[in-house]
């Protein structure tokens, strides 16, 4: 068959190509502009070519940023990934309490995140929030505003809490769609529990966990507002995560150069860093044919 | 392998069963002789399925006693009871080779490598997936997949039970065929009890040295093929087996004869006064088309050439009746009325046979 040749098609295309460049492409533009421009007030900007990125590669600041990022997300997926599939796996299969748990386990997602913030920020203080007060008084050193230790579990804590919910929500879905006959087999063949998991539960929930752990990575890749509002930051650095670091340095420095050239290797790597689980996904669906 | 008892087992799915309705399983009194093959044969939603489960200790029955040879395994985990089952739809680990799969079973129990690799080898043969072996299972089609499946039935030896729960439904049909004959070969050589579930009456009755006909979560008939075809026990074996089905007619039974639609027939043998709802069922068989005075007056509607013999389809006062004929039959000119062979003539009180010597013989499973 013939195909019509019709290129004013193309015109088609053309909202959302208007909508995509409106959302995405001239804001990203405009952060380009600024990554290779110097200005030094009075709106005049001349060129400074990569100088900036030179600059931010060299710069200790932002790899210590990347490296506790890297060690944030790092930790908050080795916990909650594992403690989410536990979780699923402890879950009610049907019945009025698995409607009951599922409530439950959905509450914190509902919270914003400042309020999360805000709650551990409360709930964390050594004068009047319960977990504080508790800690220091069986004789636990705890306080967030000084102790490097204390401020990074409060985080990780914080962040396990609110979105562990999301991974065991996710991984229940997809235990939900094994048939019984896979359990009834399994009965059948006397696999113990453990092989239960590792050949039918764990197969079946991967594409599920594959998403939850994409979703995870870029959520707390990018976290801001939580560790915020907890700990701002500190004590000193030390939980000053990429975000946190690039509005200190845009806002607050009102260094928009080297900011700018920031956001976009920040941007570029979490951009990788997605591609890369793209295609280890879309290779797992291709391995099924071999 | 063993003797399956059945003492007094009912199911109901529900919490407190308070009718006879609620329960999916109605009482049941049951032996499975060892080492034969049966056929559960009814129609979806009949309790087939129930039954296997309960025997496999997938589901727990709500009252009676399931024994293997003669030692109560009621409330006994699946695992101990040792039987394999085979499912509906293919059950694969689909992360494991094929041939990983089909030790799974060996595996789990412990046995030894060598016996495991030359099991797994055998069991390969017979399904015809020997160049399968080393492929991941993921991908494969369903009926490959499903041949998986009975293979992983069949690789223990030891089993006390081989049961297959409409086990060809996703196969091609002339794989099926296959299939069925390797099952029943198996059978012959290893003389395994086997109970097969299923809806086709031809699978039945070709896999199964006795068919066990359910009907609304009760056994109505259990026998030789040969026996639900010429005695069926309840109209619902009639309606169900064969193709196409008995015909039945409602009349009034005095003793030798019956008066179906006015007409007096003469039935061959004394049934007595049968009471409640009472017909007279005649397979198309044993059902002749005549241009005589005698029978039952009958208008035919037309005649189906399905190449062994030809169905004759006929109205009579607005039910249907079916006839058959040899391949070189023809319909006789002037065929006007039906009459029975009288050695096909079976009567019906409220759906169940009534013996002829005249005694009423009710709920005979």
């Amino acid at each position: 068959m013939n195909k019509t040749v019709n290129q004013k098609a193309w015109f088609l295309v053309l909202p959302v190509l208007i909508l995509v460049a409106f959302s995405a492409v001239i804001p990203l533009m405009t952060v380009v502009n600024y990554s290779v421009q110097d200005s030094f007030g009075n709106n005049q900007f001349f060129w400074a070519g990569l100088e900036w990125f030179e600059d931010m590669l060299n710069s200790d600041r932002m790899w210590d940023a990347l490296g506790r990022q890297i060690a944030f997300s790092g930790i908050i997926l080795a916990i909650e990934i594992p403690l989410g599939v536990f979780i699923a796996l402890n879950m009610p299969k049907k019945g009025a309490w698995a409607s009951v748990c599922l409530v439950l386990m959905s509450l914190p997602l509902l919270i914003p995140w400042n309020v999360v913030g805000t709650i551990w920020q409360i709930f964390g203080r050594v004068d009047i929030g319960l977990l504080g007060y508790t800690l220091d008084a069986i004789g636990i050193d705890y306080n967030y505003t000084q102790g490097f230790y204390a401020a990074w579990a409060t985080v990780i804590v914080m962040d396990v809490w609110h979105w562990t919910s999301l991974v065991a929500l996710l991984a229940y879905a997809g235990l939900q769609s094994i048939p019984d006959a896979y359990y009834q087999a399994a009965k059948i063949d006397q696999a113990s529990r453990w092989k239960v998991f590792r050949y039918i539960e764990l197969p079946k929930m991967m594409g599920v966990l594959m998403i939850a752990i994409l979703l995870r990575f870029m959520d707390s890749f990018m976290i801001y507002t939580e560790p915020f509002v907890v700990t701002g930051g500190g004590p000193g650095n030390s939980t000053t995560f990429l975000s946190i670091d690039l509005v200190k340095m845009a806002l607050g420095q009102f260094d928009l150069g080297p900011a700018a050239a920031f956001s976009i290797m920040y941007y570029l790597v979490i951009l990788l860093v997605s591609w890369v689980f793209y295609t280890v996904m879309t290779n797992l669906d291709k391995r099924d044919g071999v | 392998m063993a003797k399956i008892t059945l003492d007094g087992l009912a199911h109901s799915y529900l919490a407190n069963p308070a009718s006879e309705d609620d329960y999916a399983l109605k009482e049941l009194n049951h032996d499975w002789a060892d080492g034969e093959a049966y056929a559960l044969l009814g129609a979806s939603g009949c309790g087939k399925s129930t039954l296997l489960n309960i025997i496999s200790g997938l589901v727990h029955p709500s009252e009676g006693r399931i024994l293997f040879d003669g030692h109560d395994v009621t409330h006994a985990p699946t695992a101990e009871r040792n039987i394999a089952q085979v499912f509906q739809f293919p059950v694969v680990y689909d992360t494991m080779t094929v041939r990983d799969n089909l030790a799974f079973p060996l595996r789990n129990r412990g046995a030894d490598a060598a016996y495991v690799a030359q099991r797994v080898n055998q069991i390969a043969a017979m399904i015809g997936m020997e160049d399968m072996l080393n492929r991941k299972a993921r991908g494969l089609t369903a009926d490959a997949k499903q041949k998986i499946s009975l293979g992983r039935g069949m690789v223990r030896e030891d089993v006390n039970a081989l049961l297959f729960d409409e086990p060809l439904t996703v196969i091609d049909p002339h794989m099926k065929w296959e299939l069925r004959t390797q099952l029943k070969s198996l059978h012959h050589e290893f003389g395994h009890t086997m109970i097969y579930v299923t809806h086709d009456q031809t699978e039945a009755l070709t896999f199964a040295d006795k068919v066990v006909v359910m009907y609304d979560g009760r056994v109505v008939q259990m026998g030789t093929p040969q026996q639900l075809f010429e005695r069926p026990e309840h109209t619902f074996v009639g309606y169900f087996i064969g193709s196409p089905g008995m015909n039945v007619f409602p009349a009034e039974v005095r003793g030798r004869m019956a008066h179906i639609g006015g007409v007096a027939v003469d039935l061959g043998a004394d049934y007595g006064m049968p009471q409640g709802k009472v017909e007279v069922g005649v397979r198309p068989e044993f059902t002749h088309l005549t241009a005589g005075p005698d029978g039952l007056p009958a208008t035919i509607r037309r005649v189906e050439d399905v190449g062994r013999h030809k169905i004759v389809r006929a109205g009579m006062e607005g039910r249907e009746v079916n006839v058959i004929l040899g391949e070189s039959d023809t319909v006789p000119p002037g065929a006007a009325r039906i009459v029975f062979d009288p050695a096909g003539i079976n009567v019906y009180a409220d759906d169940w046979r009534v013996a002829p010597s005249g005694a009423q013989q009710g709920a005979a499973a």
